[in-house]
Order: C-alpha cells, then sequence, then structure tokens
C-alpha cells in the first residue's frame, strides 16, 4: 500500500468535500439560481449559527461526550442579553453577559459530568429543560425586542462584502482549528476522547479538561445567540429549538465519530455547509419542507452508514 | 476406583494463534464422577483447552469423544448438547434478571401462548435446582443482590440445568470465603457422587488435596502428567509445572544499585492489598511475582495514584509524598507502562508523535500551544533510540505492532524522563526479537540510575532479569529474594501460599 499517508488519512475529509461538491454541481445543474452571489452568501448566511453550535460539538464529540442543551442555553443566553440591552448596559458589556451565560451553563454541564461523574447524555439532558426553563422564566414567556441598530449591524452589516455574521464564523472556524490541531486543549480533547484510561495515567488533568470543553461549548452557544438576536431583532425564550440536532448532525456528517477519539471542524463545517445547501437547494427546487426533513434524515444515516462501512472494510 | 470409564477424551489437541503455539497435541481424560484438577502456569494452556471443550474457540486438530461419541463442538451451543457447561472466574450472569430469568435465559419454557414464558414453571424448576444443590436463594431473588457465593450457586444451577456431564470450573473459589468455599465443596461432591465429571482450574494448592481425585500438569501449552492425588506429593507437582531449565537468554547487566529512590511502608487497600512495604533503588530492577489476582497490578495502581488507597506511606527520594494521582506521582518522576497497552497505555487514534509527548506536552508548548516541530524533534531521537518501526512519525499506533507499540509507550516515559519506572508485564503479546529488546531498554534504564520495578507472569523473565524479587500472593507480600537465591521453586512455593511468608 503506498498511499501517500497525509491522504489516506483525511480520506474521510476529502470524502465530505468530495460530497459537498457533487452536491453543489447537481442542484447548479438543476436550478441556475443556485450560483449567484446573492444565494451563496445566503446559504452562508442560513449556516452561521449551526455551523458555530457545531464547532462546540464537535469538540465535545471528540471528546467522547454529548451536548444536548445548545439549544436552550443559546435562547437563555440571548434573553439575559436582551435584558441586559434593554436596561441599558453598554453594547460590548450584554454581549459579554450573553457569552458568560452560555460559559457558565456549559460549565455546569462541564462540572456535572467530570466531577459529578454523571454521563454526559443525562447532564445535558437536564440542562436543556433547566436552561430552557430560565429563559422562558426571567422573560416571563415573552420575547424580548427592539435592539439598537449598532446591535443589529452584527447580522445586517458587511466588511468588504461579506456579512458580518459569516466573518464571525470564518474567524470562529480559523481559532477552533488551531486549537484543536495545535494546542494542548485540542490535544488533549483528543486523548480523553481516544482513551480517557490512557490519557489520566499519563498525567492529563482529565477533569478540568473536561470542564473546559463543555464550557466552550456553552460559550459557543451563547455567540451564536448574538447573531441569532440580531437577525431577528428580537431574544426569544424559545429560540434554538432542536438546534442540537441539527448541530450534531453538522458534526456527525463532517466525520466526527460519535465513539469519540477522531475528528475535525473543517469537516464539521463542510458538514453543516452540506445541510445548508440542501435546504436552500431543495427550496429552490420548491420541494416540501416536509420532504426535505426526510432528505436531511436520510444523509445522515448515510453518512455514518459510509463512516462504518469504510471502517470495517479496513480491518 | 481406578475402573470408571473415561467420560471425556481428547487427543492431540492443537491450537496456533499468529506466532505462537497455545496448545500442541494435548490428551486430556476425564472419568465420570471425579475432580480433575487442571494444573500450570499462567500461560500454561489451560484455558484455552478448557475455551476449546466449551466451544468458544475452535483447534486446529485433534479429535474429542464425549461420552463414546466424537464431537466436533464447534459452538458453546453444540458444547452444551454434548453436555458440557463451563463457569468462567468472571461470572455470566445479568446482573438485573432475577436467578430464574438467568437460570433459564435463552431456554425459557414457553407458556401456551407462544411467546410468552411460564414464569411459574420456571421458577418452580429453578427451585428444585437449588434445592438439589442445597442451597437457599429465592429464584424470584435479583442476581444483583446476591453476595458472590450465592451468585456461583447460581452459575453452577444454570450449568446443571442443561443436564451437563462436564463440568469446567475456573478458579471458583477466588472470591469465596473460607466457609462459602466449604459449603462450594460440598456442592462439588455432591456432583461427583451424582456422577458428573468436573474439571477444576485453580492456583490455589491446597485446594488438591482437599477435592481433587486426579490431577493433569500442563506447561508451555504440552500435557506433562496426569497422577492420582492420593498417591502425589505436592513438591512433585511444582517441578513438574515448573520444569525445565530457563534456555532464554537474557541480556542481564548487574548495575550496583544507589540511593534510595521510592520506599512504600504499609499501602493498604481494603480487600486487595494488606500493608505492602517495598523500596526500589537507583540501578536497581526489582521484580515483582506472583500469580493472576495476587494483587500486582493494583499495587502498582496503588502506588502510581491511579487507584485510592486506605493507608499507607510512600517515600519518593527521601522526602515523603502524598501521590493521589497519577499526575501527582509523574510530577515526581514515576512512570507506569500498564499491562494492557492498548486500553490504558496509549491513544490509538493518535500518531506515535501525539503519544510520546502526552505526558510531557508543557514541555513542547508555550501558552498553551504546541511546537510541532520541538515535538517532532523529540519524538524522532526517541523512536530513533528505541528504535520503533514505523512509516514515518504521524503513523497512528493503532497500526503499529505490539512490540513498537510497547516502545511507543516507553517513548513516553522518556520523554518524561521519569526515573521510577513501573513495568506490568513489559513483554505481553510481544514477539521474542522485541522481547529481547525491551530488556536490553530495561537494562539500560537501569545503568542509567533508573529503578525499575517489573510485574512479570513469565518466571524466566523475572529471574533473568530482576535484582531482587518480591512474590505476591493474596494482596500481601509472601517473599523476597535476591537474584542468586531465587529459583523458580521457591518463588512457586510462596506464590501458590505453600510457605507462610
Amino acid at each position: 500500500m503506498k498511499i501517500p499517508n497525509r491522504l489516506a488519512r483525511n480520506a474521510r475529509q476529502f470524502g465530505t468535500f468530495a460530497v459537498f461538491v457533487v452536491l453543489c454541481a447537481v442542484i447548479s445543474i438543476l436550478t441556475p439560481h443556485f450560483l449567484s452571489v446573492s444565494n451563496l452568501l445566503n446559504v452562508a448566511q442560513q449556516t452561521v449559527i449551526n455551523a458555530i453550535i457545531a464547532v462546540g460539538l464537535t469538540y465535545v464529540i471528540i471528546s467522547a461526550g454529548i451536548d444536548l442543551s445548545v439549544g436552550s442555553i443559546l435562547a437563555f443566553s440571548g434573553v439575559v442579553m436582551g435584558q441586559a440591552l434593554g436596561a441599558g448596559l453598554p453594547l460590548p458589556l450584554a454581549i459579554a453577559a450573553g457569552v458568560a451565560v452560555g460559559t457558565g451553563c456549559g460549565a455546569v454541564n462541564g462540572l456535572l459530568i467530570a466531577y459529578g461523574r454523571l454521563p454526559p447524555f443525562i447532564a445535558t439532558l437536564g440542562m436543556m429543560s433547566v436552561a430552557r426553563g430560565a429563559a422562558l422564566l426571567v422573560t416571563d414567556g415573552r420575547p424580548v425586542s427592539g435592539f439598537s441598530e449598532s446591535f443589529r449591524w452584527l447580522a445586517t452589516g458587511e466588511v468588504m462584502g461579506v456579512p458580518v455574521p459569516v466573518l464571525i464564523m470564518i474567524l470562529v472556524y480559523v481559532a477552533a482549528h488551531f486549537v484543536l490541531r495545535r494546542t494542548k486543549f485540542g490535544r488533549y480533547t483528543f486523548a480523553i476522547g481516544g482513551n480517557e484510561e490512557a490519557a489520566l495515567l499519563s498525567g492529563v488533568p482529565v477533569r478540568l479538561y473536561k470542564l473546559g470543553i463543555y464550557a466552550v461549548c456553552g460559550g459557543l452557544a451563547g455567540l451564536a445567540s448574538v447573531i441569532l438576536t440580531a437577525r431577528l431583532n428580537s431574544a426569544q425564550p424559545i429560540a434554538g429549538l432542536s438546534y442540537e440536532l441539527d448541530a450534531i448532525a453538522a458534526t456527525v456528517i463532517g466525520g466526527t465519530s460519535l465513539m469519540g477519539g477522531r475528528g475535525s471542524v473543517v469537516g464539521t463545517l463542510l458538514g453543516a455547509l452540506i445541510m445548508g445547501v440542501l435546504r436552500n437547494g431543495l427550496n429552490l427546487l420548491g420541494v416540501s419542507s416536509f420532504i426535505q426533513q426526510v432528505v436531511i434524515g436520510a444523509v445522515i444515516i448515510a453518512a455514518v452508514l459510509l463512516d462504518t462501512f469504510l471502517k470495517n472494510s479496513k480491518r | 476406583m481406578n475402573e470408571r470409564p473415561a467420560l471425556l477424551q481428547m487427543q492431540g489437541i492443537t491450537k496456533r494463534y499468529p506466532g505462537v503455539v497455545a496448545l500442541e497435541e494435548v490428551d486430556l481424560e476425564v472419568r465420570r464422577g471425579e475432580v480433575h484438577f487442571l494444573l500450570g502456569e499462567n500461560g500454561a494452556g489451560k484455558s484455552t483447552l478448557m475455551k476449546i471443550l466449551a466451544g468458544a474457540v475452535q483447534r486446529d486438530a485433534g479429535t474429542i469423544i464425549i461420552d463414546g461419541c466424537i464431537s466436533e463442538l464447534r459452538s458453546p451451543r453444540e458444547a452444551n448438547d454434548a453436555g458440557v457447561s463451563i463457569i468462567y472466574q468472571e461470572f455470566n450472569l445479568v446482573p438485573h434478571l432475577t436467578v430464574a430469568e438467568n437460570i433459564f435465559l435463552g431456554r425459557e419454557p414457553a407458556a401456551r401462548l407462544p411467546g410468552l414464558i411460564d414464569r411459574a414453571r420456571m421458577e418452580q424448576e429453578a427451585q428444585q435446582r437449588l434445592t438439589e444443590l442445597g442451597v437457599v436463594i429465592r429464584p424470584d431473588a435479583v442476581v444483583d443482590d446476591l453476595g458472590v457465593a450465592e451468585q456461583q450457586m447460581v452459575e453452577v444451577a444454570k450449568a446443571l440445568s442443561i443436564d451437563a456431564k462436564i463440568l469446567i470450573m475456573d478458579e471458583p473459589t477466588s472470591a469465596l470465603t473460607n466457609q462459602e468455599i466449604t459449603r462450594l465443596f460440598h456442592v462439588i461432591r455432591t456432583l461427583r457422587d451424582r456422577g458428573v465429571a468436573i474439571i477444576y482450574i485453580s492456583h490455589r494448592m491446597e485446594e488438591l488435596h482437599r477435592i481433587g481425585d486426579r490431577v493433569t500438569v500442563m506447561r508451555d501449552g504440552r500435557h506433562i502428567a496426569t497422577r492420582e492425588l492420593t498417591s502425589t506429593h505436592l513438591n512433585e507437582l511444582i517441578t513438574l509445572m515448573v520444569g525445565r531449565a530457563l534456555t532464554e537468554h537474557f541480556p542481564k547487566v548487574a548495575v550496583p544499585a544507589g540511593e534510595e529512590l521510592l520506599r512504600v511502608e504499609g499501602l493498604k487497600r481494603t480487600g486487595v492489598l494488606h500493608g505492602i512495604s517495598l523500596t526500589l533503588h537507583r540501578g536497581e530492577v526489582v521484580g515483582l511475582a506472583g500469580l493472576m489476582g495476587s494483587g500486582r497490578t493494583e499495587l502498582a495502581r496503588a502506588i502510581f495514584g491511579a487507584d485510592p488507597v486506605d493507608g499507607g506511606r510512600i517515600w519518593v527520594r527521601g522526602k515523603e509524598a502524598k501521590l493521589d494521582s497519577p499526575r501527582a506521582a509523574i510530577a515526581l518522576g514515576l512512570g507506569f507502562l500498564t499491562e494492557d497497552r492498548k486500553r490504558q497505555g496509549l491513544v490509538l487514534g493518535l500518531d506515535v508523535t501525539a503519544n510520546t509527548c502526552l505526558a510531557n506536552l508543557d514541555r513542547f508548548s508555550a501558552a498553551g500551544i504546541v511546537s510541532p516541530g520541538q515535538e517532532m524533534a523529540v519524538a524522532k531521537k526517541l523512536t530513533a533510540d528505541l528504535r520503533v518501526k514505523t512509516p514515518d512519525l504521524h503513523q497512528l499506533v493503532v497500526n503499529l505492532s505490539g512490540g513498537n507499540q510497547q516502545k511507543v509507550v516507553l517513548a513516553k516515559w522518556l520523554c518524561r524522563e521519569a526515573e521510577i519506572l513501573i513495568f506490568d508485564e513489559p513483554t505481553r503479546g510481544i514477539d521474542v526479537g522485541s522481547k529481547v529488546e525491551i530488556y536490553q531498554l530495561i537494562n539500560r534504564l537501569a545503568a542509567e540510575g533508573k529503578a525499575v520495578l517489573m510485574i512479570s507472569s513469565e518466571m524466566p523473565e523475572i529471574l533473568g532479569m530482576s535484582d531482587r524479587i518480591l512474590v505476591m500472593h493474596r494482596g500481601s507480600i509472601a517473599g523476597e529474594f535476591s537474584a542468586a537465591e531465587a529459583t523458580q521453586e521457591k518463588i512457586l512455593h510462596c506464590a501458590v501460599g505453600a510457605k507462610a511468608a
């Protein structure tokens, strides 16, 4: 076997990329509107929220965990930020408060999982309900609306023709990729997910890093809520319903293993884009949203089936 | 009495694994109504032979005759049908089901409506089996709520519910109290008198004459001897088990021992370790011998801070230390090469470089950012030094051979510059060539003034590599020997508890 090693090791990523390209090609043949600049920016805009949340989930899933609470955390962060803005807090402080709430919720998840030894599924399932309830509680169930132009710029503004949310997403991905590949935090994330016992016996402070991973995941949900709130000009306590499932789907389509220890943020970005392009393309083609759900579900299953198949054929 | 007919005849049983012959032309003959001991050191082939009989492993050659019929035993089910039942050391019970449900798992009596279970009949029959064994256990009790001895009786009842003619028991007393053992032996005698043949594997020599009728000794995958126990002395059996002279070559280089690096006093862990004391000096290789389950790995984990302890003190380089986590132990220069490389030693999905640097990532990072250049440089040096065979430094360790994986684990600790190294079965599952290399590395570490505690089940390795040998038996140090005075017989005596500590 003389396949260049680098290529072989990243086969899954190239595969995801190929699927993405083929998908784009097929859709652009079926509908010429797809490749227009405005539509592509539209796709990117629509993908941003899911893509940012999915980065957090990629970290969590690589560490062999799961986070079901990101959708609720997004709503809770959003309404806290909305109320802070309403109370006249300066913009940067209000945004920081929103992100901090997300990070805090994530840290609580991490505490429960790392120090309370709860299964991640249970801890974050609980948080999913707690954060949602908290969001409804602080707003009395009503959306917080009407924000300043400068805040809304975060969703509607452009820098050199690139929408600000897309720019934020790009920055998040560059940073997340760097952290995952080049820092201790990233290395330990892989080590914990790949073999927690070995990591522990190698002196990795496993619990501390788990706490950090969930905190980051919560913080990114908080960041996503900033963009969503600015876009809707409203912070909704019922925002983000089932966003966690979209984020998990993007992560899995991108080749991150639910067993932990394997994955990449580049793959996750492709996964999120595949989902975005699929939705957009099916919309352009006038396919009903019911059928869209069926198609996206099928894609998720196909991605994991492919992974399983590739893994078995290697042995 | 000798004229009882043979119930089981295994002839010329051979089993090869890649690179190893596990069994070579082994014969075993077991009679109706006898307790037949199977004796041998770890790795002698007892378990493989029994797994073949139980249909869990397929033989490469040989014939098995049960009750006059040639039996293929291609699956556990076929073995059951032929009347063979096995009770493994680790029980195979479903903890949250009841006693009756466990006994009849997969063979539930059907009710009149298809798919439904006749619960009343199941519990009644379970009750009957348990009564026959003379034990009082409610058939509707949940297995998880039972004690170990009771669970074992459920295993026995389950084994007998298929009308077993041959019952294999692997270390059945390892977790039992003396009283429970007496009761188990009573049950075994009852079964024997009913004509069941019992094949009994145990490391406890004292049980031989209490319950056994005959014994077969195995060594290195071969049948050595079968004897009547009434006319055989324990010492003769130990000699048969050990048998060979040392044939392998160990490149042992003795280094004068230097200052004390590690001192452990009275280390306790309830039910596991009973007050262990030991010392390690610079330049010393201390062998830790003992049978499986004697607490060697548990001792290593306790010293390394991987398991909590209930008492005892530890000094490192003369200063008392609190090793309450692997992190704390590593910070003081300890390294632990675990028995199970794949599950505890390596992150298989990471590459050679990442694994090598895992325990010392701080050294290669500033402000949390890892420098790939520095990492690669050190990994390159260590892999060359240890002669790790890998196409490149980005190869995932899952793709390396066992010997090379072990070298990567070693590289990890050398990268950390650990001085007190605990090796748990360093050459298990490694080919002969790599073994010698690992031995040479251990010598080199000692020569550099490091201290090595080497846990091993391979007698020749213990005798060939150690400056000093500690022997564990049931959670205590049962004996200590210098390299000069140690022999296989002495160590084995200690390890089986045949000699008072």
